[in-house]
């Protein structure tokens, strides 16, 4: 008795500390493990800090600039970076960092929707190529290479000719131009889960399609379409502020990040920062998705 | 080989009448009325005389079911007819002829650009001996790639036209205002190319024949350039394809940050002003080209390559895939 007592604060201590060492559920070993895997490679660290900061943009516009978007200070017009306005003025005097950051949750918001609905529409289509095969494969297949045969910015715009202008819209036209590809990869790969041991074993046993489907292929499979993801976002980013750039997403003032380098045109001679430096964030933004897609693309080779 | 020619002839006609009534379809659900904006000729939708709509939509044939007019329309396609433009009222087809020569030239140019210029930095990026040359040549093709367009063109812009004045900012006159376009439209379609023939060309350089050409005492040179292009290039070649049709995609920003004339601008100004026929009219004339490309690609590809044959019983080469890292992604 008393031995136990005088046991029990150490076996708790060593119980406590194991714990925090080594997790027990599965999930949090493996966000410990991708953490490690991140913090040991300086370039990966940068482009997820990159990512998270612009979605920090997005949600919570205010807390990184105490400056308004759409009204500006007439004086302060045309002003070089500085101390003050870290991204310069505009030709109105509003304040291009401002106006970034604000402007993070339009674009994101429209290429969020963009991936959504390539993926969606994309997997789906694939994943019923693959599954059902014969005609339907056929059919589909014949589909994606027809998408693919028109360069996607002009089948974008063939829908924003139909649809009208706006965010959504863009988004809808943007989504529809990652449609082949999604469908593309999400085929290949359910195609190869699918005559794989384990799904025979799982039919053999009486398992019904349906279950087999989502117990087992879309587990298996989703490893490539998840880095696709990641790659597709950088591209969309690159479509949606094209089209915006041209004119098609939010209407002015709204400071999506297209509109705000077709802004800065007018200025170029004597206002470099209108155009570089937005500019400059949406490069970033790409390379950061890249970069990201390429190490999820790894670890699922590794596994 | 030649039933090999007619099915792949017959697939490139599937491919056009198929992106022709996907892109016909799309553009004629519009929920907008055409005849009121053929009415308003582009400018703002006013009010029209009911009267007048009615003689208009009977004049473009708007009035009948929409798969009667999709059956005329597919006839007329037949015979290089794409329909009248709603601003201009002038064939679409001759529209879109009108506007081509200058972006021929434009997108030609990128593409000598893009293949010479994505060549020599994918062969710079494996050469050097040192490394971390390497490793800062490999870094610039996913640069490439992640810049917008429009952002390449302004940034030019900026330093070439106005610092330094020394080419045109604006316009088509000459070879001179051809520089600064060509560049930003072949800056994508090079670092895409560069991608694919760095990454192609490290898997040749680890090839036995490579280690062979090693042993037998062949420089550097000669087993970079002799031995291992010849073989790395081949995979590039077919993305040919997608980056005739991507620097076509591209011509519509280029065109517009550059104020010239061209196809890209007429796709923009018939986007603006809901100009449909003009529109599919472009849709299919890209079609067009990346069928006719991919097919020319497809019959040469034997002869840089004697491995394959073309009476073979194979898909095409997926060009698309190539960008996507097929090794990666796919595999």
């Amino acid at each position: 008795m008393t031995l136990q007592t005088l046991t029990r604060p150490d076996t708790d201590a060593a119980g406590t500390s194991a714990a925090a060492a080594h997790p027990r559920t599965p999930a949090a070993r493996r966000g410990l493990r991708a953490a490690r895997h991140v913090l040991r490679r300086p370039g990966l660290l940068v482009a997820v800090a990159v990512l998270l900061l612009v979605a920090a943009w997005a949600v919570v516009p205010q807390a990184f600039t105490a400056q308004d978007p759409l009204v500006g200070v007439p004086a302060d017009r045309l002003q070089a970076p500085s101390g003050a306005h870290w991204f310069g003025t505009d030709h109105l005097g509003r304040d291009v960092y401002a106006r970034v950051v604000h402007g993070a949750s339009l674009t994101l918001r429209t290429t969020a929707l963009a991936v959504v609905v390539g993926l969606v529409v994309g997997s789906l289509l694939g994943l019923l190529a693959g599954f059902l095969r014969g005609w339907v494969d056929d059919v589909i297949g014949r589909l994606v290479d027809v998408l693919l045969a028109i360069p996607s910015i002009l089948l974008s715009l063939a829908i924003i000719t139909a649809l009208g202008f706006g965010p959504v819209k863009v988004a809808i036209a943007v989504g529809i131009g990652s449609v082949a590809t999604f469908a593309r990869v999400m085929r290949a790969e359910v195609l190869r889960v699918s005559t794989s041991v384990y799904v025979e074993a799982a039919r053999a046993s009486g398992l019904r399609w349906p279950a087999v489907l989502g117990r087992h292929v879309l587990p298996n499979s989703s490893g490539p379409v998840i880095a696709l993801v990641a790659l597709d976002f950088g591209t969309a980013v690159l479509a949606v502020s094209a089209l915006s750039f041209l004119g098609y997403g939010t209407p002015p003032p709204a400071p999506e990040w297209g509109a705000l380098v077709s802004g800065g045109r007018d200025y170029l001679a004597t206002a470099w920062w209108l155009t570089t430096l937005p500019g400059l964030v949406i490069v970033a933004v790409v390379l950061a998705a890249n970069r990201v897609s390429r190490a999820l693309e790894k670890t699922g080779e590794d596994q | 080989m030649t039933r090999y020619l007619l099915r792949r002839v017959g697939q490139g006609i599937f491919v056009l009448w198929a992106a022709f009534t996907i892109a016909f379809f799309v553009l004629y659900l519009l929920p907008s009325d055409p005849a009121a904006l053929i009415a308003s000729g582009g400018g703002e939708v006013s009010q029209v005389d009911p009267a007048q709509l009615a003689a208009l939509r009977a004049e473009y044939g708007l009035d009948r079911p929409l798969l009667v007019q999709y059956g005329d329309a597919l006839l007329a396609a037949l015979t290089g007819d794409l329909g009248t433009s709603y601003v201009s009222g002038a064939s679409a087809t001759s529209m879109v002829a009108q506007a081509l020569p200058e972006t021929l030239k434009l997108t030609g140019a990128a593409l000598v650009l893009a293949v010479v210029g994505g060549t020599a930095v994918a062969v710079a990026s494996v050469f050097p001996r040192a490394r971390f040359l390497r490793q800062a040549l490999s870094a610039l093709p996913p640069l490439g790639v992640a810049l917008p367009t429009f952002f390449v063109g302004l940034v030019l812009l900026q330093w070439f036209s106005f610092r330094v004045p020394v080419f045109p900012a604006i316009g088509n006159e000459g070879a001179v205002s051809l520089v600064l376009p060509t560049i930003t439209l072949a800056v994508p379609a090079g670092a895409q190319l560069a991608q694919i023939l760095s990454r192609s060309l490290r898997g040749t350089l680890g090839e036995p024949y490579v280690e062979t050409a090693w042993a037998k005492g062949a420089s550097r040179t000669r087993v970079h350039l002799a031995h291992a292009l010849r073989n790395a290039a081949i995979p590039a070649f077919t993305v040919l394809g997608v980056m005739v049709g991507g620097l076509l995609g591209g011509a519509v920003v280029t065109e517009t940050v550059f104020s010239r004339v061209g196809l890209g601008r007429l796709t923009v100004q018939s986007v603006n002003q809901q100009d449909v026929p003009v529109v599919l009219a472009v849709v299919v004339l890209s079609a067009l080209v990346f069928v006719v490309v991919t097919l020319v690609v497809d019959l040469v590809y034997p002869l840089l390559d004697p491995r394959i044959q073309l009476r073979a019983e194979r898909r095409s080469p997926s060009p698309r895939t190539a960008t996507l890292r097929p090794d990666e992604v796919t595999a």
